[in-house]
């Protein structure tokens, strides 16, 4: 019998597990914010996707839990180093919400409750890459991870994945988000370690 | 105070590593409802990818503070002006 626990600790890594350049494995789950947490009550809960004619299409709540949901396995990287592995979510895709939406958009800028913003390309948004995401480990997302819904957009950093989601606007031209406005990467991608603007 | 921010004086050594004076003393103006206080009386979200400092009457962000590897971005869109006291 080992006399040490072959458990995780602190930023050790297994050596069959590959993580994006410059992150450390955790199995807690931390809670970042940059400002009070919204509580949402889904009666008055709303997500609207608007397109660069203006137009706007709304789910409420019910209308999202009618809509086919999946079951998601993936890994997620926080831009703050950590990265957790084979997290579990059940949410609606993007596909699925897009599916009606006629637009020319090449870009989207999603809305939080709460004023907070990130922006990406809308084709990061498709062909099973995002979701919107209202279950964690099999229960309801709390507030403190974006309950009761968020984007889930796992290949680029998390700060992506939009807690509290309200909205989507598609646009023509791409408008940076609350971080990328101040010094984080456009795009983001863990695996080319774009942390910051000129990575 | 609640427990997920703490006060301006967070920002301090922050700010001092880019400004020569301690500016969490400076008096600032929130662009959004016009309270005007210390930098130090401002909510600071600092479990997050950069310190966010949030105006204590509207919640508005007044000023954000993100560190990379050699050099630092600020952005004070949310600050009218910051009054800072000098030795006359």
């Amino acid at each position: 019998m080992p006399i040490v626990s072959p458990g995780f600790t602190g930023r050790r890594q297994s050596p069959d597990v590959q993580l994006p350049p410059g992150q450390y494995l955790t199995e807690d789950f931390p809670v970042l914010t940059a400002g009070p947490t919204p509580r949402v009550p889904t009666d008055r809960w709303e997500l609207t996707i608007g397109t660069e004619a203006g137009e706007k299409h709304t789910w409420s709540w019910q209308q999202l839990m009618e809509l086919p949901a999946e079951k998601i396995t993936t890994d997620i990287h926080c831009v703050t180093k950590w990265s957790k592995l084979r997290t579990r979510w059940k949410g609606v895709s993007l596909d699925v919400l897009l599916e009606d939406v006629e637009t020319a958009a090449d870009f989207a800028l999603v809305h939080s409750y709460g004023g907070y913003t990130t922006n990406l390309p809308l084709e990061d948004l498709l062909d099973g890459q995002a979701w919107i995401a209202y279950r964690f480990d099999d229960d309801d997302l709390t507030p403190e991870h974006g309950g009761p819904a968020r984007l889930l957009v796992p290949h680029l950093y998390f700060w992506k994945s939009a807690k509290w989601v309200r909205g989507i606007q598609l646009l023509l031209e791409d408008e940076p988000g609350f971080w990328e406005t101040a010094g984080y990467h456009d795009y983001g991608d863990p695996w080319r370690e774009q942390r910051y603007q000129g990575d | 105070m609640s427990d997920d921010h703490v006060d301006g004086n967070a920002l301090a050594g922050d700010l001092r590593e880019i400004f020569a004076v301690d500016l969490t003393v400076a008096t600032g103006q929130c662009a959004g409802c016009g309270y005007r206080g210390s930098v130090a009386t401002l909510r600071v979200y600092q479990n997050a990818p950069g310190l966010v400092a949030r105006c204590p009457h509207c919640e508005e962000v007044v000023l954000r503070l993100v560190r990379a590897p050699g050099r630092a971005w600020l952005d004070l869109r949310g600050t009218v002006s910051l009054e800072i006291p000098l030795d006359s």
